[in-house]
């Protein structure tokens, strides 16, 4: 994947190198604006069983700042923003694995080098008894929830 | 043999005879016999389906996870370019502006529509606020929703957007919408049970082609729907994983 451009930055920005688990590195260009959710939105995207995306719907394009074509193909960490503690996705894949529910409050980076927080369901998407790919949904968190896991991600 | 066929109670009321020709037109349409069962509640409407008596179903997407997946139930077909969408409405003096302005204790009023009070809670999160910290009312119709808003008896009410805008013009006037859901991707769709399964294909062509004539136009007409989209397995499965991802 690509390192992030500094001519899609608006504003000042940091810079970070992140590590993804699957050994790939990427520049990261990180500012401080929010934008928040509109009331109302879900956010909706599906990947294949290695994180692929293969669906995004218009809130995930408009929240994320890219095309749709630039996201379609690319690995989901392509929204990790280096705020969220590799440890806050702990339990992601097992529990989804598993068959059941995965929930988390979880700070997206946009293209801009922006941040949206959403609140996060991911479930596995199964046809024939066979895991074929998961959804993921995600919808505005309260303003406290965000509160408390910005505290508690610092700690991790 | 009859078949028996059912609308999700969460139908306007204004389009009860609409049913009722549709139901007309398709017996012509795929040459079998089909009993046409509107049920007031959803509870009636539950226990019909539990105890497999119905063939036919214009669900709603929370009860399509049941059908589709424990029932054998098949999907056919969506009205075209219809989405359910939600409406948080309030009193139109009311001095909420946004839905962080809500506090504990906010007093809601509701029917028992499971898909519209599913999306409306997920509306209300951000404030914080979910079943255990409001008070809900629960109401028969969506009119008595709208009569405790413009009483003060409740502080949002829980709207169908379909029905919002169905509401007549003197009530939706004291009315205002607080919030409305732009989820598109979640609806309502007519699905087959095992006994029709075998004229699933032929159920859905008779609809894709209903607009081509002005009987079947005039059918669509009475049920407000433009036309009917195909809905394919997979489509449905997808909408099921979201539904999912939405339940607790």
């Amino acid at each position: 994947m690509k390192d992030m451009n500094p001519d899609d930055i608006s504003g000042e920005y940091r810079e970070h190198t992140l590590t993804y688990q699957d050994g790939t590195q990427r520049k990261v260009l990180v500012t401080e604006n929010e934008t928040p959710l509109p009331d109302g939105r879900l956010i909706v995207s599906r990947t294949d069983l290695n994180g692929i995306i293969t669906e995004v719907n218009q809130s995930f394009v408009e929240m994320s700042a890219y095309h749709k074509d630039e996201l379609i193909g690319m690995p989901h960490y392509i929204l990790r923003h280096p705020d969220m503690p590799a440890a806050a996705f702990k339990g992601l894949w097992e529990t989804v694995q598993k068959r059941e529910k995965w929930h988390g409050y979880v700070k997206n980076l946009r293209k801009d080098g922006g941040f949206y927080w959403v609140y996060a369901t991911v479930i596995a998407n199964i046809r024939n008894n066979e895991i074929v790919g998961f959804t993921s949904v995600r919808r505005k968190p309260s303003r406290i929830k965000v509160t408390e896991a910005e505290a508690l991600y610092q700690t991790l | 043999m009859t078949h028996n066929f059912s609308v999700s109670p969460d139908f306007n009321p204004s389009h009860i005879s609409g049913w009722y020709i549709f139901n007309t037109w398709l017996q012509r349409a795929i040459s079998e016999n089909i009993h046409l069962e509107l049920y007031n509640d959803f509870e009636s409407h539950r226990n019909a389906i539990a105890t497999d008596q119905l063939d036919l179903i214009y669900a709603n997407p929370y009860d399509a996870a049941l059908l589709v997946r424990d029932k054998g139930f098949v999907p056919v077909a969506c009205p075209e370019n219809r989405s359910d969408e939600a409406i948080i409405a309030v009193n139109k003096e009311s001095p909420l502006v946004n839905i962080e302005a809500l506090s504990e204790g906010t007093r809601i009023s509701s029917t028992d529509d499971p898909d519209v009070r599913m999306m409306c809670m997920i509306m209300l999160e951000p404030a914080g606020l979910d079943k255990n910290n409001t008070a809900l009312n629960q109401r028969d119709t969506y009119v008595l929703v709208a009569k405790d808003l413009l009483k003060n008896d409740a502080d949002i009410g829980f709207f169908l957007e379909e029905t919002y805008n169905d509401l007549s013009e003197i009530i939706r006037g004291q009315l205002r919408p607080l919030v409305q859901s732009e989820i598109h991707v979640i609806h309502h769709l007519l699905l087959a049970g095992p006994k029709l399964a075998s004229k699933r294909d032929e159920i859905q062509q008779s609809l894709l082609s209903m607009s081509d004539d002005e009987k079947g136009k005039g059918v669509l007409k009475s049920l407000n729907f433009q036309g009917w989209s195909a809905v394919e397995q997979e489509d449905t499965e997808f909408m099921i994983d979201l539904m999912d991802t939405l339940t607790e």
